[in-house]
């Protein structure tokens, strides 16, 4: 632990918010017609803190749905070539949900790593993650399934825990105690910190229980030809859904964007479940069906990123199970597959 | 540290068209900023992404060997947008290059041992990158015997025809050319590619062989090279997939745990076998 916890008195709140906003971009749960949406607040009386989850995850704030690589102005026998300078301001994802910080976490690893991504490390490097924790977690949330859990900092630099009326602060990164310098805090007594943890377990309890019988991974491995993803990916639309609002899927394309020889070089966000993705120039595509795609979202899950990254590319967050338009559930083709329920 | 994501400028300095459909072009290119090209140093099987600007970007393998610094060869088929705009560029225009990228033969390991080169088609860039490497004066030396096997489906489309002729003068590379069909008064071999290699492989004691071309050809050479004694480990195969980022990150590469630009695109047929039935199907 880097400091001791501290408290809030909810009526503070903003004050603490408008400190943030007067040096720094403040992304906050924020009310849009009958959504919340994770967005750049100019108010702090915009911010909502009693929310499920954002619609979307928070990974577009470090991973930009579209973002500039670099400008290209290419004539006869010459180019020029510039990248946008990065920026200077810090900012700061506000009241973001555990499954969402531990995503960021993916994402590290990620664009991190042996070749690290410029554009990426210098978001993150400006970047403080505060993240809020699930009470009352949704029926549709399996993240201890995954690994993390409903009150888990796992991912944060601060971890916010609602007591009512205050909330328990976490210090977990020096970026975190950074924020806490407004004359605002107060130190966490033992109440603050007994109750802390009792709400911890009522969450955790309240979660229907997903526990797998067998290593999934390696059932994953022994699956990979049967027939059983034939029958589950019989219903996917293969519309993409799923990977666009996933806290942690990352595939992006890379294309030119301008009229004749300039324009910008541009990365967007892509999906494996998109036909196109793998398919070679000279028209063969390794993954030519929804089986082989959906079969390929589920192993890079569960099976290539924990052998390569050291965790799974889910972190239970729900978004794929509750927006899907056919109501394909991960959960339990996790269940299925791990119970080796095959056709072969 | 360099941007991984911004190429740098060469010079197209030669075009020569390769095969006689015209839909294969090899593209000689000079760095425009010498000291980008002294620092250049690469491995041949690595690959490079060209950008053509205002149509994107597309991979090749290294035609060209690192034993003639300061420009890059790559073969181009004409096939998509990207090809299909590089093929109507002319000398002394500027596209972009990103690279190198993957891991490039195991120079290290095969030396040494005697080594068959198996290709087929156009997949025989990377190999003409190889032999040329290995016939080079400094190299020759540290590796044993050497034998080159390259198929094309009829005689006016094998590639590189200079160098086949002069790898046919030297004593110290054994070159076997084959085509499926002949015609226009083809005096060599006419046959499949298994096939030869069946009658000309070196013995697989200290040997590797490295195999580079279309599916199918792989696909009925892997069985000769079993059937001749040649372990899992010493074949190495290069790989193919839709790559973009070439850096292990956008995510479209992969077969099994693997990505094919950043692990490979070289790997062992031991390593391919570990890998989820994707990378043998």
């Amino acid at each position: 632990m880097i400091s001791l916890p501290r408290t809030l008195k909810k009526d503070r709140l903003e004050r603490f918010l408008e400190r943030l906003l007067e040096e720094r971009d403040v992304f906050a749960p924020k009310r849009r017609d009958d959504l919340v949406m994770l967005e750049k607040i100019d108010s702090v009386s915009d911010v909502v803190m009693d929310y499920e989850n954002t619609k979307a995850s928070p990974k577009f704030v470090l991973f930009p749905q579209r973002e500039t690589l670099f400008g290209y102005r290419a004539g006869k026998g010459r180019v020029e070539m510039d990248v946008p300078p990065g920026k200077e301001k810090g900012q700061v994802l506000f009241g973001i949900r555990p499954c969402d910080a531990r995503g960021l976490l993916l994402l590290e690893k990620v664009f991190g790593g042996d070749c690290s991504d410029p554009y990426y490390a210098d978001k993150r490097a400006r970047t403080v993650v505060v993240s809020l924790g699930c009470v009352d977690p949704n029926p549709a949330c399996f993240c201890r399934a995954t690994g993390g859990g409903p009150c888990s900092s796992e991912g944060s630099d601060l971890f916010f825990m609602d007591l009512g009326d205050r909330y328990l602060i976490e210090v977990e990164s020096e970026k975190g105690a950074a924020l806490l310098e407004a004359p605002v805090f107060d130190d966490a007594d033992e109440e603050a910190l007994a109750l802390s943890a009792k709400i911890r377990n009522q969450a955790e309890a309240s979660m229907k229980p997903l526990v797998l019988k067998k290593d999934l991974k390696g059932q994953l491995e022994r699956l990979f030809d049967d027939p059983v993803w034939s029958d589950m990916a019989e219903t996917c639309l293969g519309c993409g859904i799923c990977t666009y609002l996933c806290p942690t899927c990352h595939c992006f394309d890379l294309c030119d964007e301008g009229a004749g020889l300039s324009g910008e070089r541009i990365r967007v966000w892509d999906s494996c479940q998109f036909p196109l993705f793998t398919q070679q120039a000279s028209g063969f595509n390794p993954r030519p069906t929804v089986k082989e795609r959906f079969r390929q979202r589920i192993m890079h899950k569960f099976s290539y990123l924990p052998e390569t990254q050291g965790m799974p590319g889910c972190v239970g967050c729900g978004r794929c199970v509750t927006e899907c338009p056919v109501n394909l559930d991960i959960r339990e083709v996790m269940i299925s597959l791990a119970e080796g329920n095959t056709r072969s | 540290m360099k941007n991984p994501y911004v190429p740098f400028p060469m010079r197209i300095e030669e075009i020569l068209v390769e095969t006689e459909d015209e839909t294969i072009k090899t593209f000689e290119l000079s760095f425009v900023d010498k000291e980008e090209g002294e620092r250049f140093a690469y491995t041949p099987g690595q690959f490079a992404e060209i950008s053509v600007f205002g149509k994107g970007e597309a991979p090749f393998g290294m035609a060209s060997t690192p034993t003639l610094p300061g420009r890059l060869a790559f073969s181009v088929s004409r096939i998509g947008v990207v090809t299909g705009a590089l093929h109507q560029m002319e000398r002394g225009e500027v596209v972009g290059v990103r690279g190198p990228l993957g891991n490039g033969y195991p120079l290290e390991t095969f030396k040494g041992r005697n080594l068959v080169l198996i290709g087929g088609g156009f997949g025989f860039s990377t190999l003409r990158s190889l032999t040329n490497f290995i016939l080079h004066e400094s190299n020759r030396g540290a590796y044993g015997n050497f034998t080159v096997i390259y198929g094309a489906r009829k005689p006016g489309l094998l590639l590189y025809k200079k160098d086949l002729e002069a790898w046919q003068e030297r004593g110290d590379v054994d070159l076997h050319l084959t085509v499926d069909q002949g015609e226009n008064g083809w005096q060599g071999h006419v046959g499949f590619v298994p096939d030869v290699t069946r009658s000309v492989a070196p013995a697989p004691k200290d040997a590797y062989a490295v195999v580079c071309g279309p599916p199918a050809m792989i696909h009925f050479t892997l069985p000769v090279l079993k059937e001749l004694g040649f372990g899992d480990g010493n074949i190495l195969l290069s790989l193919e997939m839709r790559m973009k980022c070439g850096i292990g990150k956008c995510g479209r590469c992969n077969v099994g745990s693997k990505y094919v630009c950043s692990d490979g695109p070289v790997f062992s047929q031991a390593e391919l076998l570990r890998l989820t039935a994707e990378a043998h199907g």
